[in-house]
């Protein structure tokens, strides 16, 4: 499948070098000042606070919590539901508000776009720069899990490329969002939709508990493919319902990507 | 047989819905040379830019960049031009620097090539000692010099300018001439567009007159002021209500009442001067000058360029 993929992309055009040249310049950013690592520094401790408080602090009250038929601490079963949000924030941290900074105010992409470099490479590379930020989050959440005996280490190595599935799905879905923003207004929805999903993706109780009807609104939405895919491999169990929940990213990230670059080229390229 | 021109356009047409703002133009610049449009705002100039440099697919006509279709073969054109546009939209997270090294990166340089480009052009365009600074502090020329460097970055063989030094003061306006006109000492295809007719006589060889979407006039600036004015102009201004413009009547070759002052385009100035003391006019102010392109602008559309 890679193969067939590089293969059209090759056909398309897509050039490496050019996509790798956008993710250039946001490495070149972040040598302007530390404003950029402070952003980056407490999306890393968000959803770590929570773990804490939540995981630790309210689980001691809790107790034990029933996962594929066997009963786990209450800080297991909500640590990979944190590592899934922690994949998503920080992809959608750098898809919405750094993206629609530079495709609307700072005229960032009208430059790029009088050069070889395309819509598409554009939307690739600022996928791929959203994936290193989201990767540097949970490895470090990862390294957090293991060191507290949430996960084990084989655990963590199952979760981590899943991190990164999560991170490109939300990434890309992110980015075609913002190039529907109206303005920086538009982003308290953003926020609050992303709460939302925050809340009631199965992150801090089992989806099973709610009313059957919330039950099956929750499985429509994308947090919790996310959540059950890392969890799944994470904690446990394994099993073939894991493949719907990564199918379920995939769709998002390929659409995402691809609403993402035909709005850029519809937007810019008139 | 003779080379293709870099850039030709057949019955050019750019519509954005009901709004025609390129209505078919014919267009042909050949390789080194310095090429205008000249025109108001509004006048389509900025439009038919865009579409030269494959950011904007034309709605109707033919066009060719570089002997290539601007639509199928955008990137390979993209790579070879360089584009200035109106508004800097410069990097500010980026150092000055740093704004030539990832541009550079976009048209596939080396790291490597990428620095050493950088360096020389900043020396071109007198910004070295403001390398590792960042972008925000520079005024007004120096950021217009800097987008000039980094198109260059890729060493085009057009550049492409939209309104250069529109906002610029004029010590700034003169020292970027002085930078183009040297850009085209080393063979590159200058093409911009402006509104000023100064800027137009001292870049172009070659330019045309547009107004609404249309172009009006074409020719080098000499041709141009011989075919469509006389070879010196004098302004005359009188005393409120005072209508002379009948009084006029065969001064010079040609009479044009504006509403603060009247031209009088002649052959020779002082004649038609001593003349309108002759008929017993009392001006309160004379200016004889020489005829400019403003003048044929304005005898080819009956208005001024900067309004």
């Amino acid at each position: 499948m890679t193969v067939m993929v590089a293969g059209r992309a090759v056909r398309r055009g897509i050039s490496a070098g050019r996509v790798g040249a956008v993710v250039n310049r946001n490495v070149g950013a972040l040598r302007s000042g530390p404003a950029y690592w402070l952003v980056l520094l407490s999306g890393f401790f968000e959803p770590l606070l929570y773990l804490l408080s939540i995981g630790v602090g309210v689980g001691a009250l809790v107790g034990m919590v029933p996962v594929g038929g066997r009963m786990v601490d209450y800080a297991v079963f909500v640590a990979p539901a944190m590592l899934a949000v922690s994949a998503m924030s920080g992809a959608l941290a750098e898809t919405t508000f750094n993206v629609f900074w530079k495709f609307k105010y700072a005229k960032t992409y009208d430059a790029v776009l009088a050069t070889p470099v395309r819509p598409v490479e554009i939307a690739l590379g600022e996928l791929t720069w959203a994936l290193v930020r989201c990767l540097f989050y949970t490895v470090m959440f990862l390294v957090v899990m293991v060191v507290l005996g949430l996960t084990s280490a084989g655990g963590a190595l199952a979760a981590f490329p899943a991190t990164a599935l999560v991170g490109v799905a939300f990434g890309a879905t992110g980015m075609a969002i913002s190039t529907f923003l109206r303005g920086w207004q538009d982003f308290d929805l953003l926020t609050t939709g992303q709460f939302t999903l925050f809340l009631f993706s199965g992150t801090f109780s089992p989806v099973q508990d709610y009313p059957v009807v919330f039950e099956v609104i929750v499985t429509l939405t994308p947090l919790y493919h996310a959540v059950e895919l890392v969890r799944g491999l994470a904690v446990g169990p394994l099993g073939w319902t894991l493949l719907v929940h990564a199918a379920y990213l995939v769709v998002m990230a390929v659409c995402g990507l691809w609403v993402a670059s035909r709005r850029i080229e519809k937007l810019l390229l008139v | 047989m003779a080379e293709e021109p870099l850039i030709y356009a057949r019955g050019l047409v750019k519509r954005f819905g009901e709004f025609t703002a390129v209505d078919g133009i014919d267009v042909a610049v050949e390789r080194g040379e310095a090429f205008g449009f000249l025109g108001p705002n509004g006048a389509g100039k900025s439009s038919t830019m865009r579409m030269i440099s494959c950011v904007s697919a034309p709605t109707a006509g033919e066009l060719r960049i570089l002997g290539m279709d601007p639509v199928r073969d955008g990137v390979a054109i993209r790579g070879r031009l360089g584009v200035c546009p109106q508004l800097d939209n410069l990097d500010a997270d980026l150092s000055v620097f740093e704004n030539l090294t990832t541009y550079a990166r976009y048209f596939g340089l080396s790291r490597a090539e990428a620095r050493r480009r950088a360096g020389e052009l900043l020396e071109f365009v007198q910004l070295a000692d403001r390398s590792a600074g960042k972008v925000e502090p520079l005024s007004g020329g120096m950021k217009r010099r800097l987008t000039i460097a980094r198109a260059m970055v890729n060493d085009p063989e057009i550049m492409l300018l939209d309104e250069p030094t529109t906002g610029l003061d004029p010590q700034a306006r003169h020292l970027l001439w002085e930078r183009l006109y040297q850009l085209k000492q080393r063979g590159v295809t200058l093409v911009l567009t402006t509104h000023y007719m100064d800027e137009a006589e001292q870049l172009c060889d070659r330019l045309v007159v547009m107004d609404g979407g249309r172009i009006v006039a074409e020719g080098s600036p000499r041709e141009l002021i011989s075919r469509y004015s006389t070879p010196e102009v004098v302004e005359l201004r009188f005393a409120d209500g005072v209508d002379v413009a009948a009084k006029l009547d065969g001064v010079g070759e040609r009479v044009d009442p504006l509403p603060d002052r009247l031209l009088v385009y002649a052959r020779d100035g002082d004649a038609a001067v001593a003349e309108v003391h002759r008929r017993g006019l009392a001006p309160s102010s004379v200016l004889v000058r020489r005829s400019t392109l403003e003048d044929v602008f304005l005898h080819l559309t009956g208005r001024t360029l900067v309004e």
